[in-house]
């Protein structure tokens, strides 16, 4: 794609309202549901909905209402990398309250 | 491309907007880190004091804190829409949406004041004499509690000023369907703000 028309179709790009309402629907479900698995008395159900629902929520508001989706790929290497810093900070700090 | 065949002078005005942009995000991720910290810290009590906590978050509410989450999404989601309604040239639907999301932050700092107040009430307060009393993972729950939402809700205090400045920009045309960048930024903030909640609801009001 040629630079021109690459700008072109940035400036004239807009995503509609339809895809953030559909957006807001999946989180409100996706809330509903972590709610739910909370309240079974089920620690792994509840484990679940931590470490599979709340990243998912946290993605969705990422990629569409920030925007990320619809970035260039040197923004979305540099969030990636602010994210991994940000596992590899949380893993060795807990890995080392487990094994010491 | 030749810039300097341009006769008008006001096109010489210069915006990177990529790089407007790209400092904003650079912010966004010092706030990561930032509660990021935080959450470590309560990982590791929580890993520590495993059925204090559990009992400790008992006693918060699960209704106003599911309350609070769709409060904060539907901010969101007309954070996002008056961002749209400018790109589109709709600038009093775009104030309209920004209004709103100004009013949606307004109701959770409301209900966040009712909460603290109530817990407060029952002698639930760093330092408290009814809390020391309590298993010193209780005390941690409570003192991560108070820290971790109330940075929140400063940021959310934060929040609403800069959007009642976008108001202001976007009533004097400052903010327009060519030049929106502050708006755009602005709403960067504001998700970053949500998502922090939305891992913030699981840890406290979940955990039990």
């Amino acid at each position: 794609m040629s630079n021109s028309t690459e700008h072109e179709a940035e400036a004239t790009h807009v995503v509609g309202y339809a895809t953030f309402i559909k957006v807001w629907v999946a989180l409100v479900a996706l809330t509903g549901a972590l709610v739910v698995l909370s309240s079974m008395r089920n620690p792994n159900m509840a484990l679940l909905g931590l470490l599979i629902i709340t990243p998912t929520k946290a993605s969705l508001v990422f990629f569409y209402f920030m925007h990320l989706k619809y970035e260039s790929a040197a923004l979305k290497y540099m969030v990636a990398a602010a994210i991994a810093v940000l596992v590899i900070f949380i893993g060795l700090t807990f890995s080392d309250y487990l094994y010491r | 491309m030749s810039v300097s065949a341009e006769p008008e002078a006001h096109v010489a005005e210069h915006h990177d907007y990529f790089g407007a942009k790209l400092g904003m995000w650079i912010f966004v991720f010092t706030e990561l880190i930032l509660f990021g910290g935080l959450f470590v810290a309560y990982g590791m009590y929580r890993a520590m004091h495993p059925h204090e906590f559990h009992a400790a978050s008992h006693e918060l509410n699960v209704t106003l804190g599911v309350i609070n989450t769709l409060v904060l999404l539907t901010s969101s989601l007309t954070m996002v829409l008056a961002i749209v309604a400018i790109r589109l040239k709709r600038k009093v639907q775009s104030m309209v949406f920004l209004a709103s999301t100004m009013g949606l932050g307004c109701v959770f700092l409301v209900n966040k004041f009712f909460e603290w107040k109530a817990k407060i009430h029952h002698g639930i307060y760093p330092g408290s004499a009814g809390l020391m009393e309590r298993p010193p993972g209780e005390r941690l729950f409570f003192g991560l509690y108070y820290g971790m939402t109330g940075l929140h809700g400063l940021h959310v205090t934060v929040g609403i000023i800069v959007m009642s400045v976008m108001l202001a920009l976007l009533a004097r045309d400052k903010i327009r369907h060519d030049d929106f960048i502050k708006l755009e930024n602005t709403g960067l903030y504001w998700h970053l703000v949500d998502v922090i909640w939305i891992f913030l609801l699981p840890l406290f009001y979940l955990a039990a």
